[in-house]
C-alpha cells in the first residue's frame, strides 16, 4: 500500500470484517457472563436491598432502570454517529455495521428511559407526562433513532443506505447536549444529574452503588446484543465471500 | 434488606403497580434485544446454508 499507516494497527484489523466476527464470538460469552451476573444483583439490589427513598418512598426504585436506560440511549447515539462519521469518511464497512447495529438498541433504551419516566412521573409529580425540555428532548433522541432506522430500510443500495444516516445520526447529534444540559438551560420538574464526574453524587453510597451497578449492566448488555447484530450484518453482508462458506458448510 | 415481609416487598409501600411496572417493561425490552438477534442468527444461517446447497447442486 502506497498510503502511509499513521492509525494503530488494531484499527486496520476492526476494517476486517473476519477479525471483526471472530474477535466479537470470542468477547460475547465473556461479556454475556458479566451482563448476566451485574443485572441479576443490580436487579435484586435495587428492588430489595438499596433503601427507600425519604421523600419518594418506594417509587425511587424506578431511577435503577431509569438512569441506566437514559444514559446507555444517549451513549449509544453517540457511538451511532462516531461510527457513522468514520463510515463515511474511511469508508470503513464494519463501522457503517456498527451503526446500523446501533439503532434498535438505542431506540429501545431511549422508550425504555421515557416509559419508566412517565411511570416514575405519576406518584412523584402527579402526571404521567409534561412537556418539559429533558422530557422532550429525549423523546426527540426516541423519534432520531425511529428516523434512522426508517431510512436505512428505505433506502435500496446498502452504501448509500449508510451514507443517508450517516448524515443523519451526525445532525441528530446536536440533540445530545441539549439533553444534558436541558435541566439547566430551562426550568424544569425533571431533577440535575444523579452522576458527575467532578462531584460525589448527593445521595449515600448505598443509593448509588447499585446505581452504579446497574449502569455498569446496562453497559455490558449493550456490548452483548451490539455484538450478535454487528455479527448478524457481518455474516450477511460477506455471505457470498470464502470464510462465511466454510463457516456455512461447517455447520 | 430494606423490607420486612414478602407482601410489604411487593406492596412497594404503596407504590407497588409503578416500581413493578418499570421492571416488567425493563425485562421485557431486555429480553426481546438479546433474543431478537438469537433468532436472526438462526434464521441467516440457514437461509444462507440452503442458498449455498441450491448452488452447489446446480454446478
Amino acid at each position: 500500500m502506497a498510503e502511509k499507516k499513521w492509525l494503530p494497527r488494531w484499527f486496520y484489523q476492526l476494517a476486517s470484517p473476519r477479525w471483526c466476527y471472530q474477535i466479537c464470538g470470542k468477547l460475547l460469552p465473556w461479556f454475556t457472563v458479566a451482563m448476566l451476573l451485574l443485572l441479576v444483583g443490580g436487579t435484586a439490589w435495587s428492588l430489595a436491598f438499596a433503601p427507600a427513598d425519604y421523600q419518594q418512598g418506594n417509587s425511587f426504585r424506578i431511577i435503577y432502570l431509569h438512569v441506566p436506560s437514559a444514559i446507555l440511549a444517549q451513549s449509544c447515539y453517540m457511538l451511532m454517529a462516531v461510527a457513522g462519521a468514520i463510515g463515511l469518511i474511511w469508508k470503513m464497512k464494519i463501522a457503517d455495521l456498527v451503526a446500523k447495529s446501533c439503532a434498535p438498541i438505542g431506540a429501545s433504551m431511549a422508550i425504555l428511559a421515557l416509559l419508566t419516566g412517565a411511570i416514575w412521573g405519576k406518584p412523584t409529580w402527579g402526571s404521567w407526562w409534561v412537556w418539559d425540555a429533558r422530557l422532550t428532548s429525549m423523546l426527540v433522541l426516541f423519534f432520531l433513532y425511529l428516523g434512522v432506522m426508517a431510512l436505512n430500510s428505505a433506502i435500496e443500495s446498502e452504501s448509500t443506505a449508510a451514507q443517508a444516516t450517516a448524515v443523519l445520526a451526525l445532525v441528530g447529534l446536536v440533540n445530545i447536549p441539549i439533553i444534558k444540559y436541558s435541566v439547566e438551560w430551562w426550568n424544569t420538574l425533571h431533577q440535575p444529574a444523579t452522576f458527575k464526574l467532578t462531584e460525589k453524587p448527593a445521595m449515600p453510597a448505598e443509593m448509588w452503588v447499585p446505581l452504579l451497578v446497574m449502569v455498569i449492566a446496562f453497559y455490558c448488555f449493550f456490548a452483548v446484543v451490539l455484538m450478535m447484530r454487528l455479527r448478524n450484518e457481518i455474516l450477511r453482508r460477506e455471505r457470498r465471500s470464502g470464510w462465511v462458506k466454510e463457516l456455512l458448510l461447517s455447520n | 434488606m430494606s423490607f420486612d415481609s414478602f407482601s410489604e416487598f411487593l406492596a412497594m409501600g404503596g407504590h407497588g403497580l409503578y416500581v413493578w411496572l418499570s421492571y416488567a417493561l425493563g425485562l421485557v425490552l431486555i429480553v426481546y434485544n438479546l433474543l431478537a438477534p438469537r433468532r436472526e442468527r438462526k434464521r441467516l444461517l440457514a437461509e444462507q446454508t440452503r442458498r449455498l446447497l441450491r448452488e452447489g447442486n446446480r454446478q
